[in-house]
């Protein structure tokens, strides 16, 4: 293992002492971990999300105005607990509740939603949607279901800025929830990576192997072929995408009146000749952005050939999984309403643009 | 061994569950190595660390008190705020939901230790929204329930009632093996989840037999 580290148990802090010397208009607590945006959400919807490190910039990177008010960092590759939600919610919080953006790992879901439990009881409003955009899974019932990539960054994008418009908590949970069922995303790895903690790779991966539908921790995907060409690899993801049918699973939601965590059955869209959609080519973390290009200018064109028009596009590194090398491919449907306030201005580390 | 005349005690003391906690501590400790090794082919290789964290901050934060919900709300609160991962808050629901009706509770017959069981699974359940069959620690703590439940029914004391769950407890443990995960991390893997032992259901049953041993050798 060759990494620019000190001791493999500071990786965590130490990234969040440069974060905060960094970005002097974002604040860093620690014990428990999480960075937050000075003064807080105040009259509006604070927006919060959060996930293990290694997959930066997500999700300190997002926290700033127009997007995330607060971001709960774990260890790398391992969820961030309760009481780091607790408190960030807690911290950022003011008289309109919390909306928690959980991208679809047990850890991931099981901490927020104990922690919503706990903001509940301490008398504070909040909202836990789930993001599980992974199309390389098919089945959710012998599975904990498809995972959440690339549609999360929209998602806190979009969500941030309705905040800023004065949403209230049910309006964006309901956009929240509707902008997962719009994106879908699909990975694949060159290369594993290797956590600080381990010391080792996280699988194995043969030279003239690739992984189709690799999950953010390198969990396993679709199947593990001899690599191709960037044009080749873009067509499988694409057409995944492109072509994935209406996804039926139950995903966990607070249920009020009963007082108890609930499934509710959700189904998610297909791609249709005429919609627009929103791109990101996400590079893993170990791929140069010039391959990220090679790989939009193919995806533009398959696209174009489902009838699905690109109206906006990310291309660089937006959910890595430490120094993996591969990519991944999202595309979120955009209507009106998602354009906007996509387009809405943003000032975080990551993205920025509009001010 | 300084033990009573006819057998175990009766009740589980609040000193017992202390020495509980300690003695899952130490196990917990000891098998760091071999709940991570269980972990790696179908997990991401924490489980023992993840586990041994938390124990150790549980002895840190265990209150000097006799209040059995007092000290397993500790427990709760110092693994959810620890452990991390699933394991975190699925085991800190664990003892919080089996410690909210032992408030001001300082001991437990053989009735309430079955009324514990059932609180724990049930918290699981919830928190998991899952069951047995499905290739984690609830294969572990469902059959232990049951027959310490079915033993405390039939007369059995404490110690063998606990020895019961603990030899279902080891059962239900082995036979994730041949099964196929549905939840968590392991459910990627689909089939190639068969042949390997939970780790979740192999710490539940360690947690399990520290307490059998702590109340067969309790004075």
């Amino acid at each position: 293992m060759k990494k620019l580290i000190n001791n493999a148990e500071d990786v965590t802090v130490e990234q969040l002492q440069g974060f905060g010397i960094a970005h002097s208009d974002i604040e860093v607590q620690f014990d428990p971990n999480f960075v937050n945006v000075v003064g807080g959400a105040k009259d509006r919807v604070a927006i919060v999300s959060g996930g293990g490190s290694g997959h930066e910039p997500l999700h300190g990177g997002y926290v700033g105005m127009g997007m995330l008010d607060a971001a709960c960092p774990g260890q790398v590759f391992t969820s961030p607990t309760p009481d780091q939600m607790f408190a960030a919610c807690k911290a950022v919080a003011g008289d309109q509740g919390v909306l928690q953006i959980v991208k679809n790992y047990t850890g991931d879901v099981l901490n927020f939603q104990m922690a919503a439990d706990m903001l509940r009881d301490d008398g504070i409003d909040v909202r836990n949607v789930i993001i599980d955009d992974d199309v390389a899974l098919k089945d959710s019932l012998y599975t904990a279901g498809r995972r959440g990539l690339g549609t999360t960054v929209i998602a806190e994008k979009v969500c941030g800025a309705a905040s800023q418009e004065g949403w209230d908590l049910d309006r964006i949970a309901a956009l929240c929830k509707k902008v997962n069922l719009y994106g879908k995303s699909m990975g694949m790895a060159l290369t594993s990576c290797t956590t600080p903690q381990k010391g080792s790779p996280t699988f194995d991966l043969g030279e003239q192997e690739m992984e189709i539908g690799i999950g953010i921790h390198g969990e396993p995907g679709i199947e593990r072929t001899a690599i191709k060409s960037a044009d080749e690899i873009t067509e499988i993801l694409a057409n995944h995408i492109l072509e994935d049918e209406a996804y039926t699973r139950n995903l966990s939601e607070w249920n009020a009146e009963k007082g108890e965590w609930v499934d509710v059955e959700t189904i998610d869209i297909t791609f249709e000749d005429g919609d627009e959609a929103i791109a990101i080519v996400n590079g893993m973390g170990g791929t140069p952005v010039s391959e990220l290009y090679t790989v939009y200018h193919k995806l533009a064109e398959v696209a174009g050939r489902h009838g699905v028009k690109i109206v906006r596009n990310l291309v660089g590194n937006y959910i890595t999984s430490l120094e993996m090398a591969g990519v991944s491919i999202t595309l979120v449907k955009a209507d009106d309403e998602i354009l906007r306030l996509y387009d809405a201005p943003v000032n975080t580390p990551a993205l920025r643009w509009g001010i | 061994m300084d033990r009573a005349m006819g057998g175990a005690p009766a009740v589980l003391t609040g000193s017992a569950v202390r020495r509980w906690v300690e003695k899952s501590a130490k196990v917990l400790a000891e098998n760091r190595a071999y709940l991570t090794d269980l972990d790696s082919p179908i997990g991401d290789a924490d489980h023992g660390n993840n586990m041994d964290r938390g124990y150790k901050a549980v002895l840190e934060k265990l209150p000097e008190s006799d209040d059995i919900g007092e000290l397993l709300k500790a427990v709760a609160m110092a693994l959810i705020s620890k452990v991390g991962g699933a394991a975190g808050p699925l085991y800190g629901t664990l003892f919080l939901q089996a410690s909210k009706p032992l408030t001001g509770v300082r001991e437990m017959d053989g009735a309430a230790l079955a009324q514990f069981f059932d609180d724990a699974v049930a918290g699981v359940k919830m928190r998991g929204r899952s069951d047995a069959g499905m290739k984690t620690m609830l294969d572990t703590l469902i059959p232990a329930a049951e027959a310490f439940r079915q033993a405390n029914g039939d007369g059995d004391d404490l110690a063998a009632a606990l020895r019961a769950a603990v030899d279902a407890a080891e059962a239900g443990m082995k036979a994730t093996i041949p099964m196929r995960a549905q939840r968590g991390r392991a459910s990627y893997l689909g089939e190639r989840s068969i042949g390997h032992q939970d780790p979740g259901a192999t710490s539940s049953y360690l947690i399990l037999q520290a307490l059998a041993d702590v109340v067969a050798e309790a004075p």
